[in-house]
């Protein structure tokens, strides 16, 4: 694809009879990801002159600009020097290389569950809470979510994070916990608000058995990994269809038995990809307590809070990457 | 009202009870408390329409006192399990403030370890399987997640015949007009060979005055 300049681009708009309607909406979207730490600068300067026609508010204006990475549909012989990279690690990678001194610092983490008790100890705050709510006309909504945690598994989840990655930040977006019924409806609202916030990880100790929302949740699944978002999910050991711990876009996580947090082993059958910390893990519980657990829910968060580390020293790390960087530490790959 | 609520029907009419598919889950309990030399273990199924979780198998303690008694879905270990469909060890449950005051209100019972695994059948979360208080077992605990969950399979499916045992029995005794179908299937079904005999004559005439096998 051309680079195009600003002039250019607002010449070929004065052309148009109006901005075509996908394109406003993503300009109108830039001011709600401003706190990405993702490229979106080059769309918006490109619309940002004279010749815009596209409606963004004063606040996207003076937000930093970063560029955006638009689809490529082909590869032209000129466009060879602009898809040039920087190669993502070293020859060799090691544990040091990859979360050495990391804290966690500037990443964005998001727990897709039933919302968190910020005001637990081991919690440590959390810098935002929205709940997924399904309406009589199983409409989803995003609220404003005040009701903290109504189980306990989401803060289990966040304290988890946190013991890995003290710095980074923690947001909640609840599609449990205010009835059973309805909750694949808020499970698929409230992955695609988290989506189009572009948080950097996304931790799903759940699942869905329910056929109906498997087609939607691999797309969305997908979308995540296109935009950077990548999708932590728990992997069920019981013989059910469910997802979307299966899917190859997402890392899916079971549990060992090692009580170190920071062991994690890959996988060669999968469709389980690793193992990781889920016996008797000591975990943030409602009320200010602390029990001791086990289950995937909690081997879960020890890989979310891990990649939180390694994305907060290697932040272009792409999903893939991401993944192919986790299988190198694994602690069960030996050199030849 | 269409076949397959009338073919439950006929099914459940010829070849089970509700009673029989609580004796099935109550087996499951037994065996699973058993194998796990365990205090209790329970089954929770999940009511929909209340947004309940229902006792609807225990052995062991709780077992007289606890069988039906119904939990808001969200409650303790197994709304937690039921909610995000995995499976779960607390080894001291005391330590949930929640968790032991409302125990220990409800059934005079405070458990302190548990193992709990969603029931799932197809794409549903049918309720909870629940072993409580087994002897501690060191390094076990994912063995026995994957123990219990080879139960879980099976009380699902025990449930699921009873979920489609009670559908069966609301088409029965409902008043669809076309519950007589049903409830003729079923009678014809009890009765003697010569009763049986003559209504199935019987219904093979209305069957060829409607016009077999073609629309009507």
């Amino acid at each position: 694809m051309p680079n195009f300049d600003a002039n250019t681009i607002g010449e070929l708009l004065r052309a148009l009879p109006a901005a075509p309607e996908p394109w406003v909406r993503r300009a109108q979207e830039i001011p709600r990801r401003a706190g990405s730490r993702r490229p979106f600068g080059r769309f918006l300067e490109a619309f940002s002159g004279p010749a815009a026609v596209l409606a963004h508010s004063a606040q996207a204006a003076e937000e930093e600009a970063e560029p955006i990475e638009l689809p490529a549909w082909s590869l032209q012989a000129g466009d060879l020097d602009r898809i040039k990279l920087r190669a993502g690690w070293p020859e060799r990678v090691d544990r040091e290389w990859a979360w050495g001194d990391a804290t966690g610092a500037g990443v964005r983490v998001c727990v897709l569950d039933s919302g968190i008790d910020a005001g637990h100890s081991l919690v440590g705050g959390i810098d935002g809470a929205v709940a997924a709510l399904v309406g009589d006309d199983g409409e989803v909504r995003i609220e404003e979510d005040s009701e903290g945690d109504l189980c306990g598994h989401g803060t289990a989840c966040a304290g988890i994070i946190r013991s890995l990655a003290p710095e980074c930040s923690l947001t909640s977006v609840r599609i449990l916990g205010s009835g059973y019924t309805g909750s694949g409806a808020a499970f698929l609202g409230g992955l695609r608000w988290a989506l189009d916030q572009r948080f950097d990880l996304i931790n799903m100790s759940l699942s869905t058995t329910k056929r109906e929302f498997g087609a939607a949740l691999h797309e969305l699944a997908d979308a995540a990994y296109f935009r950077r978002s990548l999708l932590v999910a728990s992997a069920h050991n019981m013989p059910v269809e469910s997802y979307p711990w299966r899917f190859a876009s997402v890392i899916s996580v079971g549990s060992h038995e090692d009580p170190n947090p920071f062991v994690f082993y890959y996988n060669p059958s999968p469709p389980v990809e690793f193992f990781a910390r889920g016996v008797d893990v000591n975990v943030a519980w409602l009320e200010g307590a602390q029990m001791q657990c086990t289950g995937n829910s909690f081997a879960t968060p020890h890989i979310s809070g891990i990649c939180a580390l390694i994305l907060s020293k290697h932040p272009d790390l792409r999903p893939f990457e991401l993944k192919s960087l986790l299988y190198q530490l694994s602690n069960n790959i030996v050199s030849a | 009202m269409t076949e397959g609520p009338l073919a439950a029907a006929v099914a459940a009419g010829a070849l089970a009870t509700e009673a029989t598919h609580r004796s099935l889950l109550q087996s499951i309990v037994d065996v699973a408390r058993a194998i796990f030399n365990a205090k209790a273990s329970s089954i929770f199924l999940y009511d929909e329409d209340t947004d309940e979780l229902v006792f609807a198998a225990v052995s062991g303690e709780g077992s007289t006192s606890l069988p039906g008694m119904r939990l808001p879905s969200g409650t303790g270990i197994a709304g937690w399990v039921l909610a995000s469909r995995q499976p779960l060890v607390v080894e001291d449950v005391t330590q949930d403030p929640r968790f032991a005051r409302q125990l220990a209100a409800d059934t005079g019972y405070i458990p302190k370890g548990v193992i709990a695994v969603p029931l799932l059948r197809e794409d549903r979360a049918l309720g909870v399987l629940e072993v409580l208080d087994r002897p501690p077992r060191p390094g076990q605990a994912l063995a026995e997640i994957d123990l219990l969950s080879l139960f879980a399979d099976q009380a699902a499916i025990a449930l699921d015949l009873l979920q489609h045992a009670r559908r069966a029995h609301a088409v029965v005794q409902g008043d669809d007009e076309l519950a007589i179908i049903a409830r003729l299937a079923t009678a014809v079904l009890a009765a003697d060979d010569e009763q049986r005999d003559a209504g199935l004559r019987l219904l093979r005439s209305v069957e060829e005055l409607l016009g077999r096998g073609s629309a009507i």
